[in-house]
């Protein structure tokens, strides 16, 4: 049960929140201007890091904010929330 | 536990060898194994970071089966499951395999539609199912609860006869001990640091043992793939997720078969030693560490407390996390890469285990002719561009 | 109980064991109260069927696993923790529990508790540990498995501040509860370390308690483990028969029970613990009869058993043959660095104390924070025995210092000669053990090793050596360092095997908890459900909500009562409870944008007072969700969802408002439980709806279809859509939740509508070809597949999906269209999940599959049966024979297209 800093409700447990994957995958600005492979990339290619990673939250039982942070994928140490 | 005879060699690695296989799971021992017997190809080295078989090969609830709904599955499966019923007799070693079935209940009328639809696939695919309604389910698992006031009711099953389980263990180690024996080198505490790739094709490993030459380089490294595919620069559609599972003590049998729940989230057989062996679903967030949160575990007992009630006073005794490698569709990628000479077996999530047979024989078909076998085409990486999935997730939830 | 200390006392309990009837005292473990009765052998081995006794006497028995009978029957419990009880009834096993078939009555639940300081074990250093940091005033957890403070004080009779340990014990314990944020738990095992210090407790409240068990979920500021330590054995022959006992299991009988487990004893040390041991047994009327300390090269080499059973009659110790029932071992000392290791801390193999050890910055050597090696997310100190700190003075300075936040003490440390005795050398193996409850033996390790296993995983898997109850508590140390002897490597290269939750075993039903039964997922109802059950409706799980399925009258079967519903709606008027389809309101300037973004269809030219379908897509291009959008203002819509898919449709809009478009001024509620909803329908509907709401025009004109009303429906004020998912003439009424039931009454109250529950509207829809999301779908349709062309804008730029409509997958002709599909027999009802096939002989497998069925009615408007299908290229089949392969059967069955019911819609305006 990780410890989730909520930017915006504090410290709480995993089990209020849902894991959102790697953060910073913008949608593309004009998808029909993209390959195919290009596109395939947004829809179903992540970093997948053994160490830090960027990745995205939501506080779903709680503000039902998403967030950002940055956790060690092996340690699970996290770096603050924004 | 049969024989008293060696297992594996520990030989120190060679300066080069015709196959290099990064990863010495389940699938990459296997791979050697019908590397060395299918295609003649000995000079093979297997190369695992820590313990041979000691990922996921080593962490798994071992349950085989081949029920699977689209053809490309139950055709890999199934060829899985036909070396599985002769794969003793093939290694001369008691793997401990056990054809006692497995259940995959239904709880809504949805799960029904799905479960027969698969079952009627499956059929037509050559797979036996049956179709089981809650009675049945009864006779062939006297201790699931099928009371009807229950919070999801059992609605009824599929149910495959040939499925089951198997000493994953002594898997690993009947493949190890067959291709040890044609010559394969398996190199424990050896990781793979980089892919030496020069104009497009892969020459070499860098290890923590030095470098070694590879005329072709076979990754099969589960929840890993990422981080040894990066290597050559590769970027593969997976995330590795944390999968636990758990044994209790020994009991007197109680569990003949092996019942799988996906709406309620369990899955649990009776090993030969009479420990229950269960399993639940994935931690959701990336993670390369080897256990996963508790949570999981008290709502996997929950979930098999709906379904076993006499398991109550059962106890937990051990529970640990594998790293397992999810794709978009949970299905596997197995073929060529765009680095020539480099192949790549991965994205098996949670269901490596019971493809093992079946995968090695088609990797190393795979890498032995630098073409896809038949049975692992449509598993390309190209899929995810084309959209031509194979989609396993099954329906999504009931609506209106 | 002959075998009690003398003046030892206490409130005599009766129990049983293997049907046996005995006395024991309250305070007793089984354990104990059995050896107090001179019982030796408590069961036999797994594999062997060896006679086997009591070993230790706490958690690390790896022996005496017995069945409790009574209360309650359980299996597989350590009968050195069970507190004696009276009525208690166990029976020894061989190895192997039993499940009860009958249910457990007993009730367990779950807590949740902070600290700034939880303190592990209620020893020495842990009492101290907790006490000083309760006089900082932090709040602290203090947590022990035992039912007593003090530890191994009380096993020990050792003095703290020249009292009896056990007495001093007690009155820190007392003491710290005076603190008005000190909470101490006993009976309480510390099993987990999860990450960000997040640990869990099991409680054992007893089988008389309301609550058996509880669980703890402690989330702590920092962690200190003072979890001691265990004795280890020796592997020599003979060592797994009863009447073996570690030394410090024998001390804590005579010390804390007044119980003698022999009557003359051979002492087996390899170090000095064994002779406080031996003195205090002697003190108590216990014999010694020799002590082989191997430090001096006298070694047990061998163990006469008596023919029945009872375990040790005679030791050979040097050639010499001793005679004595018991033997106590003492083969050194293995930290408790379960939680340690589990929290991700490093253990180091420590050559002065043979032992495995936390790998903390500062060793028991030098002064220092004794805090975890290298990068490590936890906050956890490690104190006393625990990291190999083991005389009492000292674990109280460590506790002292651990609770106040300050370095921990060093001590000097006593080398240990390099020649630890592990194994006592012997021509044959077959009887040294080193996991009793495994069986497993030197002799198995020699044919690990001998098969060319050398990591200590390969050996523990290949033999089960540390895999039972006790999870190698006294095995794990001592197997890894007779492996590394047949090695030829140091014990710390080889290592030990991963410790891992739970420490001790913890039963299923307390992690279940309350979660069982209807608790174990929330029930959701409507304002209405009431009504239903009265009626005798059945239900059916949709997502966690329970929908009224069908109403059946008297006599009549499932078939029959959809079949009456059916026509009632066609002919006459029905109603349903549509109030779990899930409902947003989307409020904001740019709530038209957003919609245009998510749904495939043009919503943002929807006026004012109109009704549009739309689907959703995820970007894969893959029909995600489909309902109605109802435009109430400019810049307000409410969206309605599928049942399932209602929570999830809203975490979808929050997640591309917030993450992608955070410059949209929308705000998403649900309003799904706000409102309360019935379908109208039917040829009737208008004239019951102009009956119930006078202030309403309801020709087609005034009031066309796709759009809505705001009236009062039997004087409560409703929101009136007309909208039809059955092709009839039908309105959704829409009331606050709290008036449904008044509504619904109302309509009722006509007596001339007929309630319908969710397969009748399945039915109907069916025959009009509108697929439902999830059961017609099954997140591998496009809306193209469904040939909803029509609902994909050609005029936007983009939509969520649109790109993926182009990949080459997307665009084959072979894909799987819905289509319908008539039995050439009308009375054929085809199997949802029914496979087609072009064949009307099957081939040998696999045999091409076109496609299956989704949905397969009896239709009462078409007076047959029909099905839909997703099938291959279904638009170029219709017309077309294929084969439906149901049991042993081929059905041939035509495909026609899916609107099979009113294809000119001139029923919708009744």
């Amino acid at each position: 049960m990780l410890l989730i800093p909520c930017p915006w409700c504090g410290p709480r447990d995993e089990a209020e929140f849902r894991y959102g994957g790697q953060a910073h995958v913008a949608y593309p600005l004009d998808p029909g201007a993209l390959t195919d492979e290009e596109w395939a990339h947004y829809l179903f290619f992540r970093d997948n890091p053994k160490g830090a990673f960027d990745e995205r939250w939501n506080h779903a039982a709680g503000c039902r904010r998403w967030f950002n942070l940055t956790r060690d994928t092996v340690t699970n140490e996290i770096e603050g929330s924004r | 536990m049969t024989g008293q005879d060696r297992l594996w060699d520990s030989p120190e690695p060679e300066s080069s060898y015709d196959v290099v296989i990064v990863g010495g799971g389940g699938h990459g021992i296997a791979t050697a194994y019908y590397l060395a017997k299918n295609h003649g190809i000995t000079n093979v080295a297997v190369l695992e970071k820590g313990w041979l078989a000691g990922g996921n090969m080593a962490r798994n609830t071992t349950i085989i089966r081949s029920n699977y709904l689209w053809d490309e599955s139950a055709g890999i499966y199934e060829h899985a499951l036909k070396l599985w019923e002769g794969l003793e007799e093939d290694l001369g070693y008691d793997v401990q395999f056990s054809q006692r079935g497995v259940l995959n209940l239904a709880h809504g009328l949805q799960d029904v539609r799905d479960g027969v639809r698969r079952v009627n696939a499956n059929r037509l695919n050559g797979v036996d199912a049956e179709w089981l309604d809650p009675a049945q389910v009864k006779e062939v698992c006297p201790i699931v609860d099928i009371r009807q006031d229950a919070r999801y009711p059992v609605l009824g099953a599929t149910y495959q006869p040939r499925a089951g389980i198997a000493k994953h263990d002594y898997v690993a180690w009947g493949y190890a001990r067959a291709a040890s024996a044609m010559g394969v080198h398996f190199i424990e505490h050896c990781e793979v640091t980089g892919i030496e790739v020069v104009d497009g094709r892969a020459l070499a490993v860098h290890t923590t043992r030095g470098r070694i030459a590879a005329g072709r380089v076979a990754m099969s490294a589960a929840g890993h793939s990422s981080v040894v595919a990066g290597m050559a620069g590769l970027r593969l559609p997976v995330q590795s997720h944390p999968l636990q599972a758990l044994v209790s003590e020994l009991l007197e049998p109680v569990h003949p078969t092996v019942v799988m729940s996906n709406a309620v989230h369990v899955y649990v057989s009776q090993a030969h030693k009479g420990e229950l062996v269960m399993g639940a679903g994935i931690d959701t967030y990336n993670s390369y560490r080897q256990r996963g949160a508790f949570h999981i575990i008290e709502r996997q007992m929950a979930a098999a407390l709906e379904l076993f009630p006499v398991f109550a006073r059962a106890h937990v005794l051990r529970t640990w996390g594998g790293v397992v490698d999810v794709t978009p569709d949970a299905s596997p990628i197995v073929g060529l890469t765009p680095v020539e000479g480099l192949y790549v077996n991965c994205g098996w999530g949670t269901g490596g285990f019971k493809a093992t047979p079946g995968v090695g024989w088609c990797y190393a078909h795979t890498i032995a002719n630098d073409e896809p076998h038949p049975l692992n085409a449509p598993f390309t990486l190209e899929r995810f561009t084309t959209g031509a999935l194979v989609d396993e997730h099954g329906a999504a939830a009931v609506a209106h | 109980m002959t075998r009690r200390r003398a003046g030892h006392e206490g409130e005599v309990l009766r129990f049983t064991f293997d049907g046996r009837p005995y006395e024991g005292y309250r305070g007793d473990t089984l354990a104990a109260a059995l050896l107090a009765n001179g019982v030796r052998k408590v069961g036999s081995s797994v594999t062997l069927g060896r006679p086997r006794g009591i070993f230790g006497a706490w958690t690390e028995e790896p022996n005496a696993v017995v069945q409790i009978e009574k209360p309650f029957p359980e299996p597989m419990v350590q009968a050195t923790t069970i507190p004696l009880y009276e009525a208690l009834a166990a029976t020894g096993l061989a190895g192997r529990g039993r499940l009860s078939p009958e249910p457990d009555p007993a009730r367990y639940d779950a807590t949740h508790a902070h600290c700034d300081v939880l303190v592990v074990g209620a020893g020495p250093a842990g009492l101290m540990a907790a006490l000083t940091a309760a006089r900082t005033g932090a709040r602290v957890i203090l947590a022990d498995d035992r039912f007593q403070p003090g530890g191994s004080l009380p096993d020990t009779a050792e003095t703290v501040d020249g009292r009896p340990g056990a007495e001093w014990a007690r009155d820190t314990a007392a003491h710290l509860t005076t603190f008005p944020d000190v909470r101490v738990l006993f009976r309480t095992s510390v099993v987990g370390y999860y990450d960000h210090n997040y640990l869990v407790a099991v409680e054992r409240r007893g089988e008389d308690a309301v609550t058996r068990e509880r669980v703890w979920r402690i989330r702590a500021r920092r962690v200190v483990l003072a979890t001691g330590a265990h004795e280890r054995p020796i592997a020599f022959s003979g060592n797994d028969l009863p009447g073996v006992m570690l030394a410090s299991a024998a001390r804590a009988y005579v010390n804390r029970y007044g119980v003698l487990p022999g009557r003359r004893a051979v002492v087996f040390t390899t170090g000095d613990s064994a002779y406080d041991a031996a003195r205090d047994l002697a003190e108590a009327g216990v014999e010694i009869a020799e002590i082989a300390d191997a430090r001096e090269g006298r070694l047990v080499t061998g163990v006469v058993g008596g023919p029945d059973d009872q375990g040790v009659r005679a030791v050979h110790v040097g050639g010499r043959e001793v005679e004595a029932d018991l033997l106590l071992v003492s083969g050194g000392w293995n930290p408790v660095v379960h939680l340690f290791s589990q929290s991700g801390g490093e253990l180091r193999y420590d050559e002065a104390l043979t032992t495995f050890v936390p790998a903390l910055t500062t060793p028991p050597g030098q002064a220092g924070r004794a805090v975890p090696a290298g990068r490590f997310s936890q906050a956890v100190e490690v104190v006393g025995s625990a990291r190999g700190v083991f005389t009492p003075a000292g674990c109280l300075a460590d506790g002292e210092a651990a609770g106040s936040g300050s370095p921990l003490p060093s001590y000097p440390l006593r080398v240990v000669g390099a020649e630890h005795l592990w194994l006592v050398p012997s021509g044959d193996y077959s009887g040294h053990f080193v996991d009793l409850q495994r069986d497993v033996t030197v002799a198995d390790l020699q044919r690990a090793t001998g098969a060319g296993l050398r990591s200590a995983e390969h050996v523990k898997r290949y033999t089960t050596a540390g895999t039972a109850h006790d999870q190698g508590k006294t095995s794990g140390t001592l197997t890894s360092a007779v492996i590394a002897g047949m090695l030829g490597v140091g014990v710390a290269e080889l290592g030990t095997t991963t410790f891992r939750a739970p420490y001790v075993p913890v039963s299923f039903a307390t992690l279940a908890g309350r979660d069982r039964g209807a608790l174990h997922d929330p029930v959701r109802v409507t304002a209405i459900h009431d009504w239903h059950v009265s009626h005798g409706a059945l239900f059916e799980n949709v997502g966690q909500w329970k929908r009224a399925w069908y109403y059946p009258r008297p006599g009549e079967d499932m078939t029959a009562a959809v079949l009456r519903e059916c026509r009632a709606v066609r002919q006459a008027t029905g109603a349903m409870d549509a109030s779990t389809l899930g409902k947003i309101d989307v409020q904001g300037p740019d709530s038209a944008e957003l919609l245009d973004r998510l749904y495939t269809n043009m919503m943002s030219t929807l006026k004012v007072g109109a009704i549009r379908y739309g689907v959703m897509c995820r970007p894969d291009g893959m029909v995600f969700d489909d309902g109605t959008v109802i435009r109430l203002a400019p810049d307000r819509f409410l969206v309605t969802t599928t049942t399932g898919n209602a929570a999830a449709v809203l975490d979808w809009m929050e997640e591309w408002l917030q993450t992608e478009w955070p410059g949209l001024r929308v705000r998403c509620t649900s309003v799904t439980e706000q409102w309360a909803t019935v379908a109208l329908a039917g040829p009737g509907s208008r004239d019951v709806l102009a009956g119930l709401a006078p202030d309403l025009a309801v020709d087609t004109e005034s009031f066309p279809f796709m759009t809505w009303r705001d009236t009062e429906v039997a004087g409560i004020e409703a929101r009136v859509c007309r909208i039809s998912f059955s092709g009839e003439l039908a309105y959704e009424i829409n009331v606050s939740w709290w008036y449904g039931p008044a509504l619904w009454e109302a309509i009722q109250a006509t007596g001339a509508v007929t309630p319908y529950g969710t397969e009748t509207m399945h039915v109907l829809r069916a025959e009009k070809g509108y697929p439902i999301v999830g059961q017609d779908t099954d997140g591998t349709v496009t809306p193209a597949d469904l040939g909803m062309d029509w609902v994909v804008s050609k005029k936007k730029a983009d939509f969520i999906g649109r790109r993926s409509f182009a990949r080459p997958d997307a665009v084959r002709p072979d894909r799987r269209h819905l289509v319908g599909l008539v039995p050439e027999d009308p009375g054929t009802l085809l199997p949802e999940g029914t496979q087609l096939v072009a064949f009307d002989r099957l081939p040998e497998p696999p045999v091409p599959m076109l496609g299956h069925v989704t949905s397969s009615y009896r239709s009462a408007a078409l007076g047959r049966t029909f099905a839909l299908a997703l099938v291959s290229g279904g638009r170029d089949r219709i017309g077309e024979r294929l084969y439906a392969p149901v049991g042993d059967r081929l059905i041939p069955v035509t495909v026609t297209h899916h609107v099979l019911y009113d294809p000119e819609g001139a029923r919708r305006d009744g």
